[in-house]
């Protein structure tokens, strides 16, 4: 009974379940942390949109991406995924997301910022139903944790358009 | 003489019901776990309810050796989710994030474009030939929730299987000395 494969025995079933029960009580925390992200994309330039040569619309764009994500951050957060995508409708598709831009956040300083740049993803359509195609810019945010659950959510921009032509 | 056969016969026979006994509760062991698998399985609604991260392309949000609860739901697929998928003939799940969704109108089909966090393109080098897109049919599960270095048991054991030897050996010398 005390013989040293019992005792090792009891203290790593104990080490294992007193870990468990951390890391879900770490995750449970998370519920209670009070978030109000804020942002706003602003669109400086369409450079391009063209047809691509086997008929899809590509679209390139320059984005002004300024948010406040450091209310996400609570004790348990590892990093923060942001990334933006554009979402439309059309005849063919419900809905088409396409990603423009990420980044990894892996602070609570990074969590504030202001980037321009151009898209680091492609916009492609699936067809050609980009021109004059009103879409929303949604910000995304999912949190990673140390450890337990994930959660995510949006902010959701309506009212940007791309030009009626190409060019 | 009679009582030396006895006893001996006696010692036998215990020995063997020991042993049956023994066998009987290791076999209740490996069946209640098999049990609390296939029970995650229908919970969950995944083939494979708890993923081992392989590789490093999730980094610096999943480490290789972290491990993944997937859950799968009716729920139509969205960018952003982080999702664990097969592709046809490679028989290794992929974990990788959603960052292009195309859905149907009429059918509620849906194309969708992968991409590890911290891999510099996107799956489409990983589908398989002429594949451009994932279906509904391939994505096995979305994941979560995560814990931190579980899985490097389930690596170790793959990658070097002399360990898993050892340990199987080592277990079944432990049940067959011990005397309860």
């Amino acid at each position: 009974m005390h013989s040293f494969g019992y005792r090792a025995n009891a203290l790593l079933t104990f080490s294992v379940t007193a870990l468990a029960f951390i890391c879900a009580i770490a995750s449970f925390s998370d519920k209670f942390s009070n978030q109000n992200p804020s942002a706003e994309i602003q669109i400086l330039n369409i450079n391009r949109l063209k047809k691509q040569s086997y008929g899809n619309d590509e679209v390139s764009l320059t984005l002004d991406i300024s948010a406040d994500l450091q209310s996400l951050f609570t004790w348990n957060t590892k990093q923060v995924f942001a990334f933006v995508a554009a979402e439309y409708e059309t005849p063919m598709n419900s809905l088409n997301q396409v990603s423009l831009w990420d980044a990894i956040i892996p602070d609570k300083e990074h969590a504030k910022f202001r980037i321009q740049t151009s898209n680091k993803y492609r916009f492609i359509d699936q067809g050609h139903n980009l021109r004059g195609k009103e879409f929303n810019l949604t910000l995304h945010w999912h949190v990673m944790p140390k450890t337990g659950k994930m959660f995510a959510d949006k902010i959701v921009m309506p009212g940007y358009s791309l030009p009626d032509a190409y060019k | 003489m009679g009582y030396i056969g006895e006893t001996i016969d006696s010692i036998k026979s215990i020995q063997i019901r020991q042993l049956l006994t023994q066998a009987i509760s290791l076999g209740m062991i490996v069946t209640s776990a098999l049990i609390i698998w296939k029970a995650l399985m229908c919970v969950t609604g995944s083939e494979s309810p708890v993923v081992v991260v392989l590789s490093g392309s999730m980094e610096p949000g999943f480490k290789r050796g972290d491990i993944l609860f997937l859950h799968m739901s009716k729920d139509p697929i969205r960018a952003g989710e982080i999702v664990v998928f097969n592709v046809d003939g490679r028989d290794i799940p992929i974990v990788h994030r959603v960052i292009k969704v195309h859905e149907r109108d009429n059918t509620g089909e849906v194309d969708v474009l992968t991409k590890g966090d911290n891999n510099y393109g996107d799956d489409r080098l990983l589908y398989a030939e002429g594949q451009q897109w994932l279906h509904r049919h391939h994505i096995m599960g979305r994941a979560v929730g995560f814990l931190p270095y579980v899985g490097w048991v389930t690596i170790i054991m793959t990658e070097k299987p002399i360990i898993k030897y050892i340990l199987i050996g080592a277990l079944g010398l432990l049940v067959i000395t011990s005397k309860d």
